[in-house]
């Protein structure tokens, strides 16, 4: 194998190495705004809450009211490790600063009936940024797919 | 086109592996230990505890075996379940009149399956139905029972009516959803390679009693059929046939034909997967309950969407994609066959979304395992200990980023398919533009999949 044909042989791996690693770390974020109150009053009845998603800014100061409107159900924060639970018609309090960023599930914490392990909603601190990295090594994934020529320095 | 030989390896040329695969023992001793599962599963579906978190059944079926099979065995084994199922097993001792070989009377009309019916047609039914009742299957443990119940009493009917392992081959559910992935395992059961064609004939009617799984075992060249029974190792001619490691994508990286079933479960197993992930990783209750209440006219639109939008949507997207590909690409071929090869290349979409979601669930769900293999009839046993074990999720931070992984690792194993596929079909190298309406598809089921799993 001749050094120009190693070199464009090498070049898709180098490229995509490149494009992923651009995918993964970009600077995504938008610039930091400033925190704010966020209050959430969020009713839990068989099987889900509403509203099912929340969205706030990392920094802010969130108050999630728990309201069970059927029968007793809880929340439990995945990563935040927070967790309440509201007897029927009660209201359970839950208040926290959004300091870790990302998108995390919240799921029932009491046994509520049939489907309460699959009782959840989400909370957005900022952007999804994982999602978006997701999507963009997607569209890197398709290009290096459909990507074949070699390099015109092969033909040097 | 580049024609590379994939890489094989053949276990059985080690003669202690043939030997362990030739004895019927080692495989029987397997299957007694599942059928004993089996049984178990069906008696705790009955009388255990009514709540499904803390059965034993919907536990061990829904999360351990289910999560196994799509995590474990179908990816690295393909039809290695099918070979230790115990379901047809009461079938085979009445077909085979002996327990762990054949021997004394047998009782079995053996007709041959329907030609109509040779197809998976009926298991892409039996999925289907099983995905229009999962909500309550999967929380309702007498539902669960039920199931098993019916599936022994289905195989046992159909191994006396009709041959060998008719029902795993065209009725069994799940049968449909393994086959067809089993295309990527690494693993394979073949005839030796450098076998002639007279020797090929010779091993086909010196066949003692036809392979279970009614396929040419001499011809064999696809894994969807075989179902790793061994059986053909245990001939007098076994000693041409190979158990081989290759690849993952050995089997789909060649041409291969695709029928219009397979291509219809194909695409239907890719809309299962999403609307399985809405239903039960969604913030959606309204859906949830839909699902959940068999029979109330919310369900029957929640089953009308779920079948209008597996078999009837997704097919008309690919078909539409491929009818441009074929125009574009100015391929001289039908329109069937451009849409059936494209779904075989999908393949792989289909299997990383199945792990992707098995992912998303199995981790946060397992530790609801533990209290129930302590307590499988929910009677306060405490057998090893664990019956008090406290749920709580694993590998919480990470499970988002592996299933992200694992979906785009499915798209760009699809898309290098769907541009072989299109170089198969007669797309030329320089034109390879033309599968980019196929491309958007697997595009669009990638980012539907991580949208409902991570968005
Ligand atoms: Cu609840």
């Amino acid at each position: 194998m001749t050094l120009p044909k190693f070199i464009s042989a090498l070049a898709k791996p180098i490229l995509g190495l490149t494009l992923a690693v651009l995918a993964l770390t970009a600077p995504l974020s938008l610039p930091p705004t400033q925190p704010v109150e966020r209050y959430f009053r969020v009713e839990a009845s068989q099987f889900a809450y509403s509203p099912g998603v929340l969205q706030v800014n990392p920094g802010d100061q969130v108050t999630i009211d728990l309201v069970a409107t059927d029968v007793v159900h809880g929340i439990y924060i995945d990563s935040y490790e927070l967790q309440a639970s509201a007897d029927p018609g009660q209201t359970a309090r839950l208040t926290f600063t959004a300091d870790q960023a990302g998108l995390f599930r919240f799921r029932c914490l009491v046994p509520c009936g049939q489907l309460h392990p699959f009782m959840l909603g989400k909370l957005q601190v900022g952007p999804n940024l994982l999602f978006l990295r997701a999507v963009l090594l997607s569209l890197v994934g398709l290009l290096l797919v459909l990507w074949k020529k070699p390099l015109p320095i092969a033909s040097i | 086109m580049e024609k590379t030989a994939s890489y094989r390896f053949d276990l059985t040329r080690y003669a202690w592996v043939r030997r362990l695969l030739t004895s019927r023992w080692p495989q029987f001793i397997l299957r007694a230990i599942t059928l004993a599962g089996f049984v178990l599963v069906i008696l705790t579906g009955f009388i255990g505890s009514p709540v499904g978190s803390r059965n034993f059944a919907v536990m061990f079926v829904w999360i351990a075996w289910w999560s196994a099979l799509k995590l474990i065995m179908l990816p690295f084994g393909g039809r290695a379940w099918c070979s230790i199922c115990p379901i047809p097993m009461p079938g085979e001792w009445l077909q085979q009149g002996w327990l762990v070989k054949p021997g004394g009377k047998k009782f079995n009309l053996g007709l041959r399956w329907p030609r109509r019916l040779r197809n998976t047609w009926l298991q892409s039914a039996g999925f289907a139905a099983i995905g229009l009742f999962s909500a309550l299957t999967l929380t309702t443990p007498v539902v669960t029972a039920w199931i098993f119940v019916g599936l022994i009493i289905v195989a046992v009917v159909v191994s006396v009516v009709f041959e060998q392992r008719s029902f795993c081959r065209y009725l069994c559910p799940m049968g449909g959803f393994i086959g067809l992935y089993s295309t990527m395992a690494p693993l394979e059961l073949r005839p030796q390679p450098d076998l002639t064609l007279v020797e090929k004939g010779a091993a086909v009617r010196e066949w003692p009693r036809g392979c279970p799984w009614i396929n040419n075992p001499a011809a064999l060249k696809a894994n969807a059929n075989c179902g790793l029974c061994l059986e053909c190792l245990r001939t007098e001619t076994g000693a041409n046939m190979t158990l081989n490691v290759r690849s993952f994508d050995a089997e789909l990286g060649q041409p291969g034909a695709f029928r219009l079933d397979e291509a219809f479960l194909s695409l239907g197993l890719l809309g299962s997967v999403m609307i399985y992930s809405a239903v039960f990783q969604g913030p959606w209750g309204a859906l949830k309950n839909a699902a959940l209440y068999a029979g109330s006219p919310a369900w029957w639109g929640f089953a009308a969407f779920f079948l209008l939008a597996s078999f009837g949507l997704l097919p008309a997207l690919l078909a539409g994609a491929s009818a441009l590909v074929r125009r574009t690409g100015n391929l001289g071929k039908p329109l069937r066959m451009v849409f059936t090869r494209f779904s075989r290349a999908l393949l792989p979409l289909g299997l990383l979304s199945w792990i992707a979601f098995t992912v998303s669930f199995a981790f946060g769900k397992m530790a609801y395992l533990w209290p129930v293999l302590s307590d499988p009839f929910g009677w306060g046993w405490n057998l090893f200990g664990t019956a008090a074990v406290e749920w709580q999720p694993y590998l919480l931070s990470a499970t988002p980023v592996i299933e992200a992984v694992l979906l785009v690792a499915g798209l760009i194993w699809s898309g290098r398919t769907i541009l072989k596929t299109a170089e198969q079909l007669g797309v030329r190298g320089e034109r390879r533009w033309a599968a980019a309406p196929v491309l958007l598809f697997a595009l669009a089921g990638t980012l539907t999949m991580l949208w409902l799993l991570i968005g």
